[in-house]
This record gives structure tokens, C-alpha cells and sequence, in this order.
């Protein structure tokens, strides 16, 4: 086995997956808040954007996400009916419903992409998403078809 | 054809009805044509075109056509005139600034598929009896026009005028069979992988042009995100395999809810990526997910990208149930 070879196999090894989850700032960046205070440990790949409104989360944020190396992104946001402006995240459900899709078409696993509603009172829940969501991923592998290569060693 | 199209323009511009006519002229070659702006009659005469080359969208250069005084004469084929109303709905086109002639439309030509037949030196066109006559530098060639058709006509969704203040030739209907969602369907089929494949072969060949932008009459913004220095996505080369699938994923998805499938974006890549799926994706999820939409159809639509309902729209998740991994 070559040199080359031990390395890419240990990285595989050791490959943890990388989560980019935008959150809410009303309801699931609290309900993340709620997980912490009562002490749920969600993995720790899971790293979360704080952004206004579920419907603030340009596409071209997650398409950046992948293109810096995300192997799954996930955007959270209040229940339909709960959003503090009342219906951004009716917007957002369309949104990325479309863009989602159009991922899916392009050929990217469509599980490497959700959208789930978590309110600030949802602390239980907030850590059971990102379980099964960074479950979800692992099982999927790396990122490789929407990644930038440069970023890769060889 | 283009005989009644000159009379008629030159009667208006003679009354005053209209102060500037918005119509085709040939380039440097007879199948080159280009859009242009006649002020007058010895122009219309001299240049002033209309043959089965004439496929450009107007709608777009009525942008700025109607943003000037006076008022301005438009030739629109049917799939033009989607574009145009899609428009007036945005309040791009000022439609009291312009008078709209719907010219009948029964497929463009394709250079490329009469060169393939080995027809060169091309000095004109015109359809005798259902023919394609093609006048070449060698002699007068016939040929079947649906077999020399541009791609987006053989898939024509309408041959109806959804807009004119007159009409020159025959009004057609909406097409209920044109199969464009075929080569979408047979994508969707595929699998994850298969179908990444296939957008890596087609995207990869992209050279960053911005034709398909350009062209685009959905695609008007004044400042658009790919000319911002900052964005990392300015007018260059893709650097990575991942630029140019963002750049034509953000492109689609700028003009999903207003694009109406009129097809330019395809025809005028150097390339030949057939962006119109990228599109027609995006239609054909709307259609499914959220009822039948025409961009276009009548001016005053609401987008369905923000005609969000509470209650009836399904959740992103609907997406994983569609297609194989």
C-alpha cells in the first residue's frame, strides 16, 4: 500500500461529516439554546448560522455551504403559523422546496439537504433532528459532487 | 410576410402612431440576424427583415425601447409575447409606450441543422408551400422546415398571441402535447448519479460567456449578482467544478416563477448546454407542487415563488420522495 493510498484510507477513516444548520433566531436558534441548558448533547459537526428568519437564507447560502466543504445543510425555522414575521417562513418553505429540487436534479443525494420547523421550546427535538440529520449524512459519505476541490488535498 | 410587415410599419410611422419600429435586420450573414431599431421608411426598406432566422425574443430590447418618448413599434412572435407580458407585470415595459403586432410563428430555422446537411453560403430564406427554401450562393436548396426546426420549436408550447393591439397573419393555440417536459422526465428517472453525471458532461463545457444572461428576457436586473466583483462568481472562468454549476443553478433559479420557457437561453449557448431543462425543472415543479402556472399567460400574475398558501403547500421534504439515490 502506498503512501498515498494509507492517507486517503485514513482519512476516511477519521472523515467526520461537516453540517452547516441555519437557525432561526426566534424559534431554533432557542430551541438550540433550550438543548444546551438542559444539557442534550448534539454532535458536535453541526455548526449553526444564526440568521434573522428562516426566509433570510439566500440559496446561494447553502450553494456556498457546499462549495466551502458542508457535506449537509440544514435550515430550521419556526412552525408553519408561529414565524415572528408572521409568513417568512411560508416564503422559505417555497424557497427551498424549489432549490432543493433542483439540487435533486442536478444529482446531489437529496437527503444531504432539510428544512425543519423547531420552536425555542423544542430543546428535545432540536437535538433528535440533528441526530438523524447528521446520521443521515454519515451514512451518505463526503460531499463530492458539490464541493470546491481545491480546498482537497491530495 | 415580411413585405406586409414593412407596408404596415411604414403606414404607422407615416400617421404617427408610432415613432420608432423595433424589428430584425441580417449581420454579417443572412442566417446572423440581430434586432434593430428603423426610424424610418428608406431604413425599413433597406433592412428590415423577417424570415425563419428571425428568432430572436424582442421583449427584452423593449425595455429600454419603452423607457424613451414617443412610441414604439414591436413585432412579437407568440413566445414573444409571454416574455412581454411578463414584463409589463414586473413594470419593466412601459405598455403604453408601445404598440404590439403579433406576427405569426411557425418554427425558426436552425443554421446549424442546414449546415449539417451540407447546405453552406446561405444568402436567404423563405417558406414556399410548407418548404424551407433555402437560397444559397450554389443554387436554391428545399427542405423540410420541422427537420431543420431549432430544438425550442419542436417543442413550441403555444402559438397563441396572449397580447397585440394587431395581429398580421393567423393566431394559433396553446400546444396541449408539445412533450417539453419529456427530456426533464427522462432525467428525473435516472438516478442521483447518472443524472450528475450528465449535468458534469453539459455544465463542464460552460465558458462563462453570459450569453444565456444576457439574452434572457426574465434576466433584467440593472446590477446583477454575477457582475459583483465580490462575488467570487464575476464574469470569469469557472476555477473549480463547482462554479459553474452554481453559476447556472442561481441562474435558473433568478428567473423560476417569471421564466416562460421561451427558450433563448439554450439557443444562443456557444456551448449547446441545454439550460432550457434547468428551467423547464423549475416549471414543471411548480406545475406539480403548486398548480398550473404559465409565466406570462396574462400580465398582473403573481409569482408562484411568493404566492405561498398556509395551509396546502407541501413540505421541502416532498422532494426526497421523488427519484432514486
Amino acid at each position: 500500500m502506498s503512501v498515498m493510498e494509507k492517507t486517503a484510507a485514513a482519512r476516511q477513516a477519521e472523515w467526520k461529516p461537516k453540517i452547516i444548520a441555519f437557525c432561526c433566531n426566534w424559534c431554533s436558534y432557542g430551541g438550540a439554546d433550550l438543548a444546551g441548558t438542559n444539557r442534550l448533547s448534539y454532535p458536535a459537526n453541526v455548526k449553526i448560522i444564526r440568521v434573522p428568519c428562516s426566509c433570510r437564507v439566500n440559496p446561494m447560502f447553502i450553494l456556498r455551504a457546499f462549495q466551502k466543504g458542508a457535506d449537509g445543510v440544514i435550515v430550521c425555522g419556526c412552525h408553519p403559523g408561529d414565524c415572528h414575521y408572521s409568513t417568512g417562513n411560508y416564503h422559505a418553505r417555497r424557497r427551498m422546496t424549489m432549490l432543493f429540487s433542483m439540487l435533486s436534479f442536478l444529482g446531489v443525494e437529496s437527503a444531504r439537504t432539510r428544512v425543519e420547523w423547531v420552536s425555542a421550546a423544542e430543546g428535545a427535538r432540536f437535538k433528535a433532528v440533528m441526530d438523524s440529520f447528521v446520521e443521515d449524512i454519515t451514512r451518505l459519505g463526503p460531499n463530492e459532487r458539490l464541493e470546491d476541490l481545491r480546498c482537497k488535498e491530495n | 410576410m415580411q413585405r406586409e410587415l414593412i407596408n404596415r410599419a411604414r403606414e404607422l410611422l407615416a400617421d404617427g402612431t408610432v415613432d420608432r419600429v423595433l424589428g430584425w435586420q441580417a449581420g454579417q450573414f443572412a442566417y446572423d440576424i440581430t434586432p434593430a431599431v428603423f426610424t424610418d421608411a428608406g431604413e425599413l426598406e433597406a433592412h428590415f427583415v423577417y424570415n425563419e432566422f428571425c428568432a430572436d425574443n424582442l421583449s427584452k430590447y423593449l425595455i429600454k425601447e419603452s423607457e424613451k418618448e414617443g412610441k414604439v413599434l414591436a413585432f412579437l412572435k407568440p413566445c414573444d409575447t409571454y416574455s412581454f407580458n411578463q414584463l409589463v407585470t414586473e413594470h419593466r415595459i412601459r405598455r403604453e409606450h408601445v404598440y404590439v403586432i403579433g406576427v405569426e410563428s411557425y418554427g425558426k430555422a436552425d443554421v446549424e441543422k442546414l449546415r449539417a446537411r451540407g447546405i453552406s453560403g446561405i444568402t436567404g430564406v423563405e417558406t414556399v408551400s410548407g418548404m424551407l427554401k433555402v437560397h444559397t450562393m450554389y443554387g436554391d436548396e428545399s427542405v423540410p422546415l420541422n427537420e431543420v426546426m431549432l430544438d425550442r420549436c419542436l417543442t413550441c408550447k403555444s402559438k397563441k398571441h396572449v397580447v397585440y393591439d394587431e395581429l398580421i397573419g393567423e393566431d394559433g393555440d396553446v400546444v396541449a402535447d408539445s412533450g417539453r417536459f419529456d427530456m426533464v422526465e427522462k432525467l428525473e428517472r435516472m438516478t442521483a448519479k447518472e443524472r450528475f453525471s450528465f449535468w458534469q458532461g453539459e455544465l463542464s463545457r460552460c465558458i462563462r460567456c453570459n450569453a444565456c444572461r444576457n439574452v434572457c428576457p426574465a434576466c433584467t436586473c440593472e446590477n446583477c449578482v454575477f457582475d459583483n466583483p465580490g462575488s467570487g462568481l464575476q464574469n470569469r472562468a469557472a476555477r473549480d467544478n463547482f462554479e459553474e454549476k452554481l453559476f447556472h443553478i442561481i441562474r435558473a433559479y433568478h428567473v423560476a416563477g417569471r421564466c416562460t420557457d421561451c427558450g433563448e437561453c439554450s439557443r444562443v449557448c456557444p456551448e449547446h448546454i441545454p439550460l432550457h431543462l434547468l428551467n423547464r425543472k423549475f416549471i414543471k415543479d411548480f406545475n406539480e407542487l403548486y398548480g398550473p402556472f404559465q409565466a406570462g399567460e396574462v400580465s398582473g400574475q403573481m409569482s408562484p415563488m411568493c404566492a405561498y398558501t398556509e395551509t396546502a403547500d407541501p413540505e421541502a421534504s416532498v422532494v426526497r420522495k421523488g427519484g432514486a439515490e
